[in-house]
């Protein structure tokens, strides 16, 4: 049920069903667009593809993110680290100190 | 029958049923040619047989797979083809053009290689009673001076080394059958792998352990029958096997293992340490030779066993083919 | 960006086995259930287990079709493709092709002369409908919720353009009856759950809401390349810290939060519930798969042939159902490697990419020697 692989849309032909020529690595078979109907992808778009049907298009903006999450890993760590050295007692969640009015 | 793709099952038939029962004596570690000596004259022989569908492919076709076959099974066992004869089944119903062509591919590869056809012989049978032709071929050669293969020699350092890009062939007559109605710009990698052989002697023939050719089964199934043969252990590096970006799409696709698929036109090789270096120099410098690289070594444990490592430091066992490779969705 | 190579970078891998240590409890045990097959096979693919810490467990989960499908629906698919009244051509995935019925697998039937064709695509076998008009083309459906949108759409284009020689015996299947079996049965003890990832590009992660709510586990829906599968557990550990317990989408590059509607549409057209559906190794779950409605009888490969629907029940020292259920490991089933193996397989589990057995067979012997190798490395 879960082998899917990302694919570029290479070019999109009009009928029914809609058709779409997806590219992985140099090898290319249409796949059928039918299930993204109601968001058609456009040449260049990159799209899921499982058993001859495109499932989802990939968002490059959500992929980007991730990666820089990721990247950051150990960094906010390495920050935590440094603030300990300036002698602050807290190194936890920020708890905010209402102020009496 | 799941005998014939190469891997445990065919193995088994081999080892269960065909050398205790034709090879009399004590069955030596199964190779690709034997080397023989009659009344003093030492030469090596190997038989095999093709069997494809479609008969012509992007790259190449059963006739030339045939000749290119025979030569690199003697190349591997560390012998130079000089002689083959052929045998065709045919079925009845067979276009006239098919079989010419098919002739003609076949002596097209033989002048390529520097083999000649000496003899042969031919048999039609009925209509569905064979697959379009199948060719069986016998070759006779002489060994390369200097070179010993033998399983038996293999140590922990040996560096384990691979002459091109793999999945090629397997891919392309996949492709071809069009039941998947995949397309890529890939064709069969067969051809003559003597002169690289040739090439890796003339540099390092004191450090070659041990050759095969990796066709059915892949490099997964060629690597596994050496690790039971030595006992030891094949450790690859993921990164450094080669494969095209096609065969990559195609099997991330499928969700087929490159290390599974069939090649034509490729072999392996484990050297010496002290001579693995000189070795790929000498291939990368040969013509067709220009990928070749080391792709792992032989270690003590796992025992028997091929492993493959990531440069994460993620690691798995690969194991021999059961059956053909089949694509999966899941 | 390609979206595979990226979530492969080794330094990030490095990074997040490293944040995964930094976040564990050393003195607890954790039990994480990745439900889905394609997260077993990653995990093995990857040898992701290899960069986690020993007190993580993976337990492998029922998500594997193939696995879950009774031997007696495959008999009843194969007794279908070998009526001699008309000629049937069987089709199905690479998948199904070695998996055992009582009299052979699909692969072992072609020998004996049915015809029996794999296919990628549902629509590459109605292709075949297309291009053998003398012949009948029955697809044997097998997939979870990923996959019965397709199967869908291939039956409405069948019916649109009145192809009549194509049928489907359908044994798709859904997800959230399944981890429900699982949460219920009682041996089970679990933290937390890798959600799958493919299924939910088609129902979203609402689904699973119930067993953040219900269960108090939290359930992190995953992508299928290493950073992906580390990146969720980092995610479950972090709840688990903070004694949350939510559902969340770590594979948002693909999956949407409401699913796919398009997909949901199809699947509503041409699908039903059945009221009730045999899983291998967890018995009779109701409302947990599909069949098609009555508008689409004249494509229903159960109706137009005699199907014997015959229950074959596994051989009673197969326990296949405890290990499908994570309660027993491979090795511990009493077949494991001697009667039942890859190249004679008992049950599905050993014949499957995605089958714990299959995975624990050729990687999990060796453990103790692949520690080794990374110790000398």
């Amino acid at each position: 049920m879960c082998l899917a692989i990302p694919g570029k849309i290479i070019d999109v032909l009009e009928g029914s069903p809609t058709l779409g020529t997806v590219e992985v690595v140099g090898v290319r078979r249409k796949v059928d667009l039918g299930l993204l109907q109601d968001d058609m992808p456009k040449p260049g778009d990159w799209v899921l593809i499982h058993v001859g049907f495109a499932m989802s298009k990939i968002s490059e903006k959500d992929a980007l993110e991730q990666m820089r999450t990721l990247a950051m890993l150990g960094e906010a760590e390495q920050a935590m680290h440094e603030v300990q050295g300036y002698g602050l007692e807290e190194t936890g969640p920020t708890i905010v100190r209402e102020k009496p009015h | 029958m799941a005998h014939g793709a190469g891997g445990k099952a065919s193995r088994k038939l081999v080892e269960g049923l065909f050398v205790p029962l034709l090879s009399g004596a004590t069955p030596q570690a199964l190779a690709d040619a034997a080397h023989v000596e009659i009344n003093g004259a030492s030469f090596a022989i190997t038989t095999d047989s093709f069997v494809v569908n479609p008969l012509r492919f992007p790259g190449g076709s059963i006739g030339e797979l045939a000749v290119n076959g025979t030569m690199n099974d003697l190349a591997v066992s560390g012998a130079c083809g000089k002689v083959m004869v052929v045998t065709f089944v045919l079925e009845e119903g067979l276009a006239t053009p098919t079989l010419e062509a098919e002739v003609r591919a076949m002596a097209e590869a033989a002048r390529r290689a520097g083999v000649s056809i000496v003899g042969g012989d031919t048999k039609v049978v009925e209509h569905g009673k064979a697959d379009k032709m199948y060719i069986t071929t016998t070759g006779i050669g002489h060994p390369l001076p200097g070179v010993k293969v033998d399983p038996a020699s293999v140590r922990p350092g040996n560096k384990i080394i691979l002459s091109g890009p793999i999945g090629d062939h397997g891919i392309t007559i996949l492709l071809a059958r069009g039941e998947l109605d995949f397309e890529a710009d890939l064709s069969s990698d067969t051809r003559c792998i003597l002169p690289l052989v040739e090439a890796l002697a003339g540099a390092a023939a004191p450090g070659i352990r041990w050759m095969r050719d990796p066709t059915r089964g892949g490099v997964a199934t060629s690597l596994n029958e050496l690790a039971r043969d030595c006992g030891l252990c094949m450790v690859l590096e993921e990164e450094l096997v080669p494969t095209r970006d096609a065969v990559r799409g195609a099997c991330e696709l499928l969700g087929l293992d490159p290390l599974h698929i069939a090649n034509e036109g490729q072999f392996l090789a484990v050297v010496s340490s002290d001579h693995a270096d000189a070795a790929v120099k000498a291939l990368n410098a040969a013509a067709g030779g220009e990928d070749a690289r080391i792709i792992g070594e032989v270690r003590e444990q796992p025992a028997a066993a091929v492993l493959i490592t990531t440069r994460y430091g993620g690691s798995r066992i690969i194991d021999m083919l059961v059956g053909d490779p089949l694509p999966r969705i899941c | 960006m390609r979206f595979v190579d990226e979530f492969r970078d080794p330094e990030i891998i490095t990074k997040t086995a490293e944040e995964i240590r930094r976040l564990i409890d050393p003195a607890r045990h954790y039990r994480f259930m990745e439900v889905c097959g394609g997260h077993t096979h990653a995990i093995y693919r990857f040898g992701l287990k290899d960069l986690l810490p020993a007190n993580i467990e993976l337990i492998h989960g029922p998500g594997c079709p193939v696995c879950v499908l009774p031997m007696g629906r495959i008999d009843d698919g194969l007794a279908v493709a070998e009526s001699t009244d008309h000629p049937v051509m069987f089709t199905a995935f690479g998948d199904m092709m070695r998996v055992p019925g009582t009299h052979g697998s699909p692969l072992e039937h072609k020998a004996r002369g049915v015809d029996v064709r794999i296919v990628y695509s549902p629509s590459d076998a109605l292709k075949l409908a297309r291009c053998n008009p003398g012949k009948h083309v029955m697809f044997f459906a097998i997939g979870f919720e990923t996959t019965a949108p397709s199967t869908a759409l291939t039956l409405m284009r069948a019916k649109a353009e009145g192809i009549k020689n194509f049928s489907v015996f359908c044994n798709h299947v859904t997800i959230i009856p399944a981890i429900r079996a699982i949460l219920d049965s009682p041996d089970m003890r679990l933290d937390a759950f890798i959600g799958p990832g493919h299924v939910s590009t088609v129902i979203g992660c609402r689904p699973y809401e119930w067993i953040a709510r219900n269960e108090q586990k939290p359930i992190v829906v995953s992508g299928f390349e290493p950073l992906d599968l580390l990146q969720s557990i980092v995610m479950i550990l972090r709840q688990l810290r903070a004694g949350e317990a939510k559902v969340e989408n770590q594979y948002k590059r693909v999956v949407p939060w409401e699913g796919n509607r398009a997909a949901l549409r199809a699947m509503a057209e041409v699908f039903e519930l059945r009221p009730y559906f045999e899983w291998r190794g967890l018995g009779f779950i109701s409302q947990s798969a599909l069949r098609l409605r009555d508008s689409y009888a004249e494509w229903d490969a159960e109706l137009r042939f005699q199907v014997p629907g015959v229950r074959v029940t596994d051989p009673r020292a197969a326990q296949c159902g405890e290990v499908l259920k994570g309660v027993l490991k491979p090795a511990q089933c009493k077949l494991f490697g001697k009667e039942c193996t890859p190249e004679h397989p008992i049950g599905a589990l050993m014949v499957s990419t995605e089958g714990s057995c299959a995975a624990y067979h050729s990687y999990q012997l060796r453990k103790e020697a692949v520690t080794s190798i990374h110790s000398a490395a």
